[in-house]
């Protein structure tokens, strides 16, 4: 290489870093208002009900607020790690406003009711396509930077963004292959057991690839890097990634318990989840120890208070999970609370919380500071974070576990002992302190979306030049 | 033969493609490859004047 200096492609991780937080805020307020729904059944006006409103704050919190932070992220450790710019030249922004594009049409659709009603494959048949799009545009240019990459390991953050950008082509592919009649409708390509099966193979394995494997491409540049020492094995970082991919594909049919779905299959998956712990511990294992000999850096570190919270969720969510997914248990959970309090551990506490924290810590790097406007109101966001995530979590748990002995509740002569209405009285006050903890955690984004604004006022957006790996300039 | 037995193999093909990589990952020989990619995100910035082990050769 010659003296002239190449630079980082860094505004379109400042695109989607910002919209990580503007998507955030929107996303969580659309579930303040339908835990509001279902305290208050009043609030459900015209179309704006929960059932319509409910897709909309899936699609908003995963794929806008956390796939905005996918592509930030990864975008910026793609870089850094491989010590070169983002290769792909017009497909780079292509994939920002492309994603914007689906977002504000599953904004419009959802509400309107146009849907391929399948839980987290919404989107109708027309907006699956651009989808594909952007995925594939975002495949070339991540694995097209990895390609010209100037140092020759490729770090394992990237095998966990690869792995998560592969795996959800595959299953966005699969499972949203439909019929189309018009332009706003389709039909699934598949029918029956078989259609609940790959919709489940998908559901599940968009929680183990996007809202997994992704954020743990995050853990395992973030917690290093601003812990300030490397992950604590990086030999349990490749074991911890391979395990993960061997089994996460085999356990979507614990969403399918005491269904059509053949006993088999069901068994087949409920054994793949409780394996899925070991990995899991694993990972997060990996993670927290990165810190051992620094822990005092936690005392006074938000941020790394945020990443090491996230992992403690994690570590919840992944216990709570398999335990969940034995069919025992599950004939107690299924259908209940219970399983919106496991899906929010996970996407509160961890999800959430791992995203929230890198974006901090790239805010003032990407607008020429050195730290954010007020490091006290992150630690003001930590803590109400983690109030809210609990409170939500904790009240889904009594209110999930009362439904699950309510509706299985028989009198001496074999009738019901509970009517359904009878639970949905009884977890009304569950209710009403799941949606403060939901509104404390948004509180939370809205004093990160003031913290970033400020920071971002008057900040300097500098092109960075790549840094040549020590062993070149030898 | 039946499309289940390759089914099977493919299952105990994977397992052993997998404790293939596990003793990859834990024997001698990665070692020192692995410390390098280890420190690739120190190896970047900048500003850090973190990386006093950094660059173990």
């Amino acid at each position: 290489m010659s003296g002239t200096k190449t630079t980082y492609n860094d505004k379109v991780v400042r695109q989607f870093a910002v919209m990580t937080v503007i998507w955030g805020i929107v996303g969580m307020l659309v579930g303040v208002i339908i835990a509001a729904q279902l305290v208050w059944p009043e609030l459900n006006i015209g179309w704006l009900h929960f059932g319509r409103l409910r897709a909309l704050h899936t699609n908003a919190v995963i794929f806008a607020f956390g796939g905005s932070a996918l592509f930030a992220t990864s975008y910026w450790v793609v870089q850094r790690t491989n010590h070169t710019r983002l290769w792909g030249g017009p497909l780079v922004p292509f994939t920002f406003w492309g994603w914007q594009v689906v977002i504000v049409l599953a904004a419009i659709t959802l509400p309107l009711g146009i849907t391929q009603a399948k839980e987290y494959a919404e989107l109708e048949w027309p907006i699956d396509i651009l989808i594909t799009l952007v995925w594939v545009s975002y495949a070339v240019v991540f694995f097209g930077t990895i390609a010209k990459r100037t140092v020759s390991h490729i770090y394992v953050a990237n095998w966990f963004f690869g792995a998560f950008i592969i795996a959800v082509a595959l299953l966005h592919l699969v499972n949203s292959a439909a019929v189309p009649i018009t332009l706003t409708k389709s039909y699934s390509a598949y029918s029956g057991v078989q259609d609940a099966m790959i919709q489940w193979w998908y559901g599940h394995n968009a929680v183990g690839f996007f809202l997994t494997a992704g954020f743990l491409g995050m853990m395992y540049y973030f917690v290093p890097k601003q812990a300030g020492r490397p992950v604590y094995s990086y030999r349990l970082s490749v074991v911890h990634f391979w395990a993960l991919i061997f089994t996460y594909m085999w356990a979507g049919p614990h969403h399918l318990h005491y269904t059509a779905l053949p006993d088999w299959t069901q068994s087949v998956g409920m054994v793949f989840s409780l394996i899925l712990l070991a990995p899991s511990w694993g990972g997060m294992i990996n993670g927290i120890m990165t810190l051992s000999g620094a822990w005092h850096k936690l005392r006074d570190d938000p941020i790394l208070k945020f990443l090491i919270t996230s992992l403690s969720f994690y570590g919840m969510s992944t216990f709570e999970g398999p335990m969940m997914a034995i069919k025992t248990v599950n004939a107690l959970s299924h259908y209940t609370d219970w399983t919106v309090g496991h899906v929010h551990s996970g996407a509160l506490g961890w999800v959430a919380m791992v995203s929230i924290g890198s974006i901090y810590y790239l805010l003032p790097k990407l607008f020429g500071k050195t730290e954010m406007y007020s490091t006290k109101l992150v630690t003001t966001h930590f803590w109400i974070a983690t109030i809210g995530t609990v409170l939500y979590i904790a009240s889904m748990w009594i209110a999930g576990v009362m439904q699950g002995l309510m509706w299985r509740a028989v009198n001496a002569d074999g009738t019901l002992a509970y009517s359904f209405v009878e639970s949905v009285k009884g977890s009304y006050p569950f209710w009403a302190i799941r949606w403060l903890g939901g509104v404390l955690f948004l509180s939370g984004m809205l004093i990160m979306a003031y913290n970033m604004f400020k920071t971002m006022a008057g900040g300097k957006i500098e092109d960075v030049p790549v840094n040549l790996p020590v062993a070149h300039h030898a | 033969m039946d499309i289940n037995d390759l089914r099977s193999l493919i299952t105990v093909l994977g397992l052993l493609c997998f404790l293939a990589i596990v003793g990859w990952a834990y024997g001698k020989g990665s070692k020192k490859g692995f410390d390098e990619a280890a420190n690739l995100p120190f190896a970047d910035d900048d500003l850090d004047v973190t990386s006093k082990t950094s660059h173990p050769r």
